[in-house]
């Protein structure tokens, strides 16, 4: 039989990376699996093996993360898809917990399982977008998206670009646009100036992050860039392919026309919860850390014994905050597997805290700027699709609840929305939001079952070759 | 205010039930803990075959089958997308085949259009199929249906009938008479219908009658949505396969595969095991679907009593009391199956005998 791991991390981002090397320094027998084929997440992205990136500040504090990682002794399984996860709670009634087991395809493509005394989800955050007339369009696409063409490769998203949406990565992304010579053409920011000025205080904590803030900004101004506060994206329009966005302020009044051939747009990111969902952890609805969230205790411990959920998929608090999560995670962990003393274990998470409070601080202001808008919600046209999977607009959405859909379950069954290959990652938000319009919140809202695959899988690598005597058929159904 | 009857649990079953007996001008009121047709009745595989069903139920499955396709017409345009198309069950042994023409002939018998055709008759008829099949039982009398819509389908007839609909409404115990312990007050009603699924067993012991049904944890999956691959609904012998393509191209992998799961928690994991074990089964029948993305498994909890045959009729013991469950491929059997229950808490006689329990609590005590 294959070896049980004490600890198997699950996403190789900052918190992922961080917890990663923290426990295998310790002597513990991690193994760390991640989707992308270099560790890094979606921050601190590597570049494909060949290309030669420009250095900056993310890349060397993700550099350094990866040395230290590559140091540590920690296993890694880089390229591969984890589609199934299982054991821990997920046993037949009266059953002792099982070891966590992971289901997967290879860099290969080949299916593998591992199995685990502890999970340690790392696995981030998926961008929220709100729809709006257009924003299906070629040349559309989302500000996380346009970051990871950026980053990974330096390659521009067109060349006349709006930013648009909400939070830091708006300037981030803008700066990145003009450093590698794309036209900016403006910047959408649904935060008023002063919600930025409100921030201030708390991003004060992390002086490093206010200042590269400023840096951005002032790049945008040096270059001309307009940037329009407390403005939304009402349309992107084109027969084909994205020709111009129409932008409007939150406040209404006139709509002004801007030529485009790329519209880049986040509305905040969302707490990535399919795997801690599949395990049935208790959830709790926190509009400033994104979302739904695990439940978690002080050392990221969630309700299920053995799982503990890290970084921003554990509420948004930003790159910086993540690895000091990740090892907080990594040593309760190794806590609870019994690898180290209560004494050693609370010198060890000392610091630690000290530094996730801190950066926990300025990233959750950032985070509160990101929450879901409701008024973006409120402002979708009925003709608008907002499940682009199986073509669901708003008012088919609308039909259902006036049909008496009361769930998200129900919902999904009464419109199709969120049936397609994206299972509700991209529509949900605002679907999740038009509901709770009906039912008092999102709390009675809720969220759609969690279930296998966590992503699409494709059938034939699954398959493998087999015989058909091999299958395990069970007994026959009665006649 | 006294209701004519309380239904408890709005599945099909009791959905139909429910309507049958407003409809009937009964004052009825119709509650489930949840959303309407969100357990069983919301999330099986919508196969409408007599290829699957227990012989003895065949006769209740052709009426409902005529019952599922012209269910606009007596649902007050409500439906579910049901399709007739031909079925084949396959045979890829000669263990199978053995067993495939056992069952065809029982199934024949019991009024099922079913005969045993060639390999090469099947293929024509399913251009899907694999080489690896010897024969197959085909019935020209089949055909699916999209199961996550039977809600959406059912409650507006509900309401235009009267029926006072009562979702996201516990019941937690009925005292005789009967008096309804319920998350919206007490209720009172003169004639009670159990119609709560796999919970049938613990609903049946709020009245002191012990009846034990067991719990089958099935599994589905879905892929995205592929150009057609088939064109029938494809089973197996042993009843453990069952694959059909939706018109917006998803295909539908069932056949009662087990998942982890019980009454309490409801279906909680897929198995590794099964999931890959039913999917190779599915490809095996249809190579066509090795090109597919798997986007979907989940769970759906089916009722089963001691001898596998419906649990349908009067409560021994208890005046008044009815029920109504455990039908095996109740889905395609329900809508009649309420049908007849209705007729018969109506004082008329149901067009087929209904299912009493007294045999399943007679085995308890013998027990």
């Amino acid at each position: 039989m294959t070896v049980v791991w004490d600890i198997a991390v699950l996403g190789a981002g900052p918190a992922g990376m961080a917890a990663a090397t923290e426990a295998a320094q310790r002597g513990a027998k991690v193994v760390l699996l991640e989707e992308s084929p270099a560790p890094g997440g979606q921050v601190y992205r590597a570049p494909p093996p060949g290309f030669v990136m420009p250095t900056d500040a993310d890349r060397r504090a993700g550099d350094g993360l990866r040395a230290a990682l590559a140091a540590s002794g920690a296993a890694l399984r880089l390229g591969v898809r984890i589609w199934g996860v299982g054991g821990g709670p997920l046993v037949p009634a009266g059953d002792a917990p099982a070891p966590f087991r992971l289901d997967g395809l290879d860099a290969e493509g080949r299916p593998f399982d591992l199995t685990a005394r502890t999970l340690l989800l790392c696995t981030g955050t998926q961008e929220r977008i709100i729809p709006f007339p257009g924003w299906t369009l070629p040349g559309v696409m989302g500000l996380a998206a346009a970051t990871i063409l950026l980053k990974a490769q330096g390659m521009l998203p067109g060349r006349r670009v709006v930013v648009a949406g909400a939070g830091p990565l708006l300037y981030a992304v803008a700066a990145k646009l003009l450093k590698h010579g794309a036209a900016v053409a403006a910047v959408v920011d649904l935060a008023s100036h002063g919600e930025w000025w409100r921030a201030l205080p708390a991003l004060s904590a992390r002086p490093d992050l206010l200042a590269r803030g400023a840096a951005w900004r002032a790049q945008l101004l040096l270059k001309g860039v307009p940037v329009h506060a407390g403005a939304r994206i009402a349309a992107a329009e084109g027969v084909a392919v994205l020709e111009a966005v129409r932008l409007q302020k939150l406040q209404a009044g006139p709509e002004r026309r801007i030529e485009a051939d790329s519209l880049c747009i986040g509305h905040g990111l969302v707490p990535a919860i399919e795997a801690s969902r599949a395990f049935r952890a208790q959830h709790r609805y926190e509009p400033g850390l994104g979302g739904w969230v695990p439940v978690l205790d002080a050392e990221f411990r969630s309700s299920v014994p053995g799982l503990l959920v890290a970084g921003d998929g554990a509420g948004l608090r930003g790159a910086a905050a993540a690895p000091a999560s990740g090892r907080i995670a990594a040593l309760a962990a190794l806590r609870d597997l019994g690898l180290m003393s209560s004494i050693t274990h609370a010198k060890a998470c000392a610091p630690h805290k000290l530094d996730f409070a801190q950066a926990a601080r300025a990233g959750g202001a950032m985070a509160a700027m990101m929450a879901l808008r409701p008024a973006l919600v409120a402002a979708i046209p009925p003709e608008t699709l907002v499940c682009r999977c199986e073509g669901v607009t708003r008012a088919a959405i609308d039909a259902a609840l006036d049909e008496g859909a009361l769930s998200m379950n129900q919902l999904k069954q009464f419109s199709r929305c969120g049936m397609g290959p994206c299972q509700g990652r991209l529509c949900g938000e605002a679907a999740a939001e038009l509901l709770a319009r009906r039912v008092g919140g999102r709390e009675a809202a809720g969220f759609a079952t969690g279930r296998l695959p966590l992503r699409p899988v494709p059938m034939d690598a699954l398959l493998g070759e087999f015989d058909y005597a091999d299958i395990p058929v069970p007994a026959a159904a009665p006649i | 205010m006294k209701y004519d009857v309380a239904v408890i649990g709005a599945g099909v079953m009791g959905c139909s039930t429910a309507l049958h007996l407003a409809r009937a001008g009964m004052k009825v009121v119709l509650l489930d803990r949840g959303p309407i047709c969100r357990e069983a009745s919301g999330v099986n595989a919508g196969t409408l075959t007599m290829q699957m069903t227990r012989a003895a139920l065949i006769p209740y499955a052709l009426r409902a089958y005529e019952m599922w396709l012209r269910m606009a017409e007596w649902c007050d345009g409500g439906h579910v997308l049901a399709t007739a198309c031909p079925g084949l069950s396959v045979a890829f042994t000669e263990q199978e085949a053995a067993m495939l023409e056992e069952r065809a002939r029982i199934r024949a018998s019991a009024g099922a259009p079913i005969e045993i055709v060639s390999a090469a008759r099947a293929r024509e008829i399913e251009p899907g199929l694999s080489q690896h099949a010897l024969l197959a039982g085909h019935c020209p009398m089949d055909g699916f249906a999209s199961a996550y819509l039977t809600g959406r389908a059912f409650r507006p007839a509900l309401l235009k009938a009267g029926v006072d609909l009562r979702e996201d409404c516990v019941v937690r115990d009925v005292d005789p008479g009967f008096t309804l312990d319920t998350a919206a007050g007490r209720m009172d009603a003169r004639r009670l219908v159990l119609a709560g699924g796999v919970w049938l067993g613990e609903m049946a012991g709020w009245l002191g009658v012990p009846l034990p049904i067991k719990t089958l944890i099935n599994q589905l999956v879905v892929t995205e949505r592929m150009e057609p691959v088939m064109r029938t609904v494809l089973g197996v012998a042993s009843g453990l396969l069952s694959l059909k393509q939706y018109a917006n191209g998803t295909v539908l992998i069932g056949g009662g595969w087990q998942g982890i799961g019980d009454n309490a928690r409801g279906g909680i994991a897929v198995k590794p095991e099964s999931f890959l074990g039913n999917v190779r089964l599915a490809a095996h029948a249809v190579p066509a679907l090795r090109e597919a993305r798997v986007v979907r498994a989940w769970l759906g909890l089916e009722a089963e009593t001691a001898d596998a045959l419906p649990a349908i009729g009067p409560i021994p013991g208890v005046a008044d009391a009815w029920i109504i469950g455990s039908v095996h491929s109740g889905y395609t059997s329900g809508p009649y199956m309420g049908r007849i229950l209705a007729q018969a808490i109506l004082g008329e006689a149901p067009e087929l005998p209904l299912f009493p329990i007294d045999r399943l609590l007679a085995k308890e005590n013998a027990a």
